[in-house]
């Protein structure tokens, strides 16, 4: 191993400390690297030489090089020339059959071909050139080490003690225990005038629009505008069907529907009462029409698909898949929690409505929860 | 008094420009002492290869970001004010939605170029994402996060996390279908933060979720904080590869004092400048004939409705993964929930990920006990505990990213998914213990290939036939210059402890950290391939083996 232990030093040579109680071992024996060898096998043998390339020796070569850079950077300006072209001649509104992706927007596609074409070219023009008529003899430059020499590092090592000294913060202990002090506190008002970022959360997740009477809005029936829509009655949901639903103050929640939207919406499928597994679903249900929450209890997304022979219902984000026959329970997924469900009834006009909130925080857990 | 003017003094040395760039030149050393400089600068040595490119990439596609940048938000409005489109986009006629979204939809419909630079804008974060962690892979492969550059690794890193924020931030900004149910999520895992994330998630949001001021505060995180940070980053990671000068690859001429390559004028100019405007190039291309994240087809986001198949950017994946593939684990007591279903995935898996990457190279060098510097490249294959370290937690990475995508397995390949994401859960764990083994086994191999390709040569392909009727085939030695390549690398060793006590029974200082160093060092190098000894290598040669 003569060369491995001449030019690649093993650990110890690498400055292990001494006062490690590390050695290497197994790194000597059986080697025989004493013997003078007259020629290194592996010795570096230098830059290899360079070799000329057609351009380099043939004149007529190196034009035509030329021709053709050139006439990449000219195809590069006369794209950018019909970049502008195409920006006010192309309609806005016209379209271009373009295989295999079918009818695209055709300003779009000119602009984006043509820019891409000028800056393409531009580039390709650029780096032929350097590959072919630019030098391409490598040429080594010296590395020097990073690290200063000693009496460099004594200087400037002695330079920062005097600077020091000259302060005295040393010799003055209460200056610098204040000074210390006041800088480890100046920081804090930086989080303190966070504060306005937004209300303290008090008890807002834990309830939503729904109250005893709130009546069911058919999703299905909402206006364009979101300002109105129509209740369900029993004899509308066909067993086996899937309703989306909002309360009736949705209508009028204005900028603030998203916000309610976020805890309120919710699902209502009819099975047959005898499908039902849980007395408390059958009960909060109303003739085996039940309302769950559908916002996913694991991070908020809204769960929406439906088996309908299964009455599974699955969270298309993380797959979190509950029960809808079983009080909604977890039955795959990362979720942890059922979906809560909401109690309902009909009120005089025969409409379905809320019989109280959710008896639970809906939606994502949260340290308060409990 | 003479007719000379007064200013003539300056040129009496007899060397005044003549040109116009010579005296703008001349004009700037007067006040900014440039010459020194630009004479040490100007020829600097670059080496040459493909994979020094990958950074590049990443650069010149934040470059495309900011310019594609800037024009949007010319026309973009960040605001969650609902108003009612009524653009040139028919389907979304008359219904309400943000402002933000209002505006995306006009700069896709009503701006001309407008489409095309949303498109340059989006590919570009694509790319650019997905440069950096090509890029990380490559520094990460080669040992170039050694001394002297540990400290650039972490700027590097610092980058890699700012441009997957930075990518988030930007593509919930449109307030669309997609994006507003990435919040949500972000919304879910805030939440899940034990004793502060609720209150967090009600100062990020204004409020509960959605709230109104989302939108205009991820705007200046999106358009001013984070781009700040990345172009300071940027800054100091090129001062620093510039300082130190770039490593290069093993070959003859080339050792650990020198750097061999051709000079920044005119070759890397022109080649670094022609490559910004390929890539540029090609980013503008995909642009215009690849669609990307057409929201207008998602529709505003509004909390109560989602699309099957939902899919964040590619550099979000794995963290969907995570989410996904999680069993559901949560705790409730003394009145508290502690969502480890969420906070484990989303939070501290990618933490401890993270973590690991930032820190490797201080644990190597720890390791290794290696204080020299190092500006030659490791081969992947030549260091296999580190490149197998590399690889299992590339596999830890796919899988998530493999589970991230589930849904879509799943109705594309008509596979059950319940069992694709217990396949993750398995894999998550073997996957990566068996990457790990398997990457040694092939390095070693490799490094064996090497290895009697010294002794041996190569085969010509040439096959001959004995008097005798022996078949063997040709093998050309190697040149001088390829011998060197193959062989110039270190082979560390293990370490064992020479002493546990001294002579009167006295424990050595720092006895246990020793015995850790040394087991580290016996699992990184405890098996090895020793490259071939000048005697073995004569033998071969007088042995006629080649």
């Amino acid at each position: 191993m003569t060369a491995d232990e001449t030019n690649h030093p093993n650990l110890t040579e690498l400055g292990y400390d001494e006062h490690s109680p590390v050695r290497v071992d197994e790194h000597t024996d059986g080697h025989g690297h004493e013997v003078a060898l007259p020629q290194d096998p592996f010795a570096d043998p230098g830059l290899e030489p360079h070799r000329p390339r057609a351009s380099d020796i043939d004149e007529k070569v190196a034009r035509s090089k030329e021709r053709l850079i050139a006439a990449l950077f000219t195809l590069s300006a006369l794209c950018t020339i019909g970049f502008m072209v195409a920006y006010t001649e192309v309609p806005k509104t016209a379209t271009v059959n373009f295989f295999p992706i079918g009818a695209v927007s055709a300003s779009n596609f000119a602009l984006g071909l043509l820019l891409g074409v000028a800056l393409f070219s531009l580039g390709a023009g650029a780096i032929y050139w350097a590959r072919t008529l630019m030098t391409d003899v490598e040429f080594p430059q010296e590395r020097h080490p990073l690290e200063s020499d000693t009496e460099t590092k004594a200087q400037a090592a002695a330079e920062f003690r005097q600077g020091v000294e000259d302060s005295g913060i040393k010799r003055r202990p209460l200056i610098r225990r204040s000074l210390l002090g006041a800088l480890a506190v100046l920081p804090l008002p930086a989080l303190w005038i966070l504060r306005d970022l937004g209300p303290l959360p008090g008890d807002t997740l834990r309830h939503t629009a729904w109250k005893a009477g709130e009546r069911i809005i058919n999703d299905m029936t909402v206006s364009i505008d979101g300002t109105t829509g129509q209740g369900i009655k029993p004899e509308d949901i066909t067993i086996g069907s899937l309703v989306q639903g909002r309360p009736l103050a949705a209508l009028t929640a204005g900028e603030d529907l998203n916000n309610m939207m976020a805890k309120s919406a919710i699902l209502l499928v009819r099975m047959d009462p005898a499908d039902i597994k849980s007395q408390k679903e059958r009960d909060w249900g109303y003739q085996g029409i039940v309302a769950f929450s559908k916002i996913c209890t694991h991070v908020g997304c809204p769960v929406s698909l439906y088996e309908q022979q299964t009455h599974h219902m699955l969270c298309p984000c993380h797959q979190s898949t509950f029960d809808l026959s079983e009080d909604g329970k977890v039955i795959f997924g990362p979720a942890a929690r059922s979906l809560p469900q909401l109690p309902i009834t009909v009120d005089a006009d025969g409409y379905l409505v809320a019989k109280s909130d959710f008896d639970q925080p809906v939606g994502p857990s949260f340290w308060e929860r409990g | 008094m003479t007719a000379t003017t007064p200013h003539s003094a300056e040129f009496s040395d007899g060397v005044a420009p003549t040109t116009f760039g010579g005296k703008a030149a001349d004009y700037l050393d007067q006040r900014l002492g440039i010459a020194g400089a630009a004479k040490k600068q100007l020829r600097k040595i670059f080496p040459d290869h493909w994979s020094f490119m990958l950074g590049e990439i990443a650069l010149y596609s934040f470059i495309v970001l900011l310019l594609s940048g800037i024009f949007l938000t010319l026309f973009f409005t960040p605001s969650m004010n609902e108003v009612t489109y009524n653009g040139s986009y028919t389907p979304l006629d008359g219904i309400r939605m943000s402002e933000a979204y209002a505006s995306t939809v006009n700069i896709s419909f009503d701006v001309r170029g407008g489409l095309l630079m949303r498109q340059i804008h989006h590919w570009a974060a694509l790319v650019f994402v997905m440069a950096i962690t090509v890029h990380m892979l490559r520094i990460f492969f080669t040992g170039a996060f050694r001394k002297p550059r540990e400290l650039n690794w972490i700027i590097g890193f610092g980058l890699f996390v700012m441009a997957l924020l930075e990518g988030f931030c930007g593509y919930s900004l449109p307030d669309d279908l997609l994006s507003g149910t990435g919040l949500r999520i972000a919304e879910g895992v805030v939440l899940s933060i034990p004793i502060v994330g609720t209150y967090v998630s009600f100062f990020l949001f204004g409020g509960e979720f959605p709230g109104h001021d989302l939108v205009p505060r991820l705007f200046t995180i999106h358009i001013l904080l984070v781009p700040g940070l990345i172009l300071a980053l940027i800054t100091v990671h090129l001062i620093l590869v510039f300082y130190q000068k770039h490593t290069q690859w093993a070959g003859p001429g080339r050792n650990n004092e020198n750097v061999v390559g051709l000079p920044l004028l005119p070759v890397y100019t022109a080649k670094a400048g022609g490559f910004f405007f390929l890539v540029f190039g090609i980013i503008s291309l995909l642009a215009g004939l690849v669609s990307i994240n057409p929201i207008w087809t998602y529709g505003p986001y509004v909390p109560n409705e989602i699309t099957a198949g939902s899919q964040p950017d590619w550099y979000i994946g794995f963290l969907e993964g995570s989410l996904r593939m999680m069993p559901n684990l949560e705790f409730n007591f003394l009145g508290h929930t502690l969502s480890l279903n969420v906070l484990i995935p989303a939070l501290i898996v990618p933490g401890i990920l993270f973590t690991a990457l930032a820190v490797y190279p201080f644990i190597e060098a720890w390791v290794t006990g290696d204080k020299r510097e190092h500006h030659i490249l490791d081969r992947p294959r030549n260091v296999p505990t580190r490149t197998a370290f590399g690889v299992a937690g590339c596999t830890f990475y796919g899988v998530l990213w493999f589970v991230g995508g589930n849904d879509l397995i799943a109705t594309h390949f008509h596979l059950s998914l319940e069992s694709i994401t217990w396949t993750g859960r398995v894999l998550i764990f073997v996957g990566p213990v068996f990457a790990f083994w398997i990457t040694r086994r092939i390095c070693f191999g490799l490094q064996r290939a090497d290895r009697d390709k010294v002794l041996h040569g190569r085969e010509a392909g040439i096959i001959i036939r004995s008097p005798e009727g022996e078949f063997s085939e040709v093998h050309t030695p190697l040149s001088d210059g390829d011998r060197f390549k193959l062989t110039s690398h270190d082979v560390h060793r293990p370490l064992s402890i020479a002493q546990t006590a001294d002579a009167n029974g006295v424990p050595a200082p720092k006895l246990r950290r020793a015995k850790l160093r040394a087991k580290a060092t016996h699992f990184f190098f405890g098996t090895r391939i020793e490259k071939p000894s000048v005697e073995e290598y004569h033998e071969s040669i007088t042995s006629g083996h080649h």
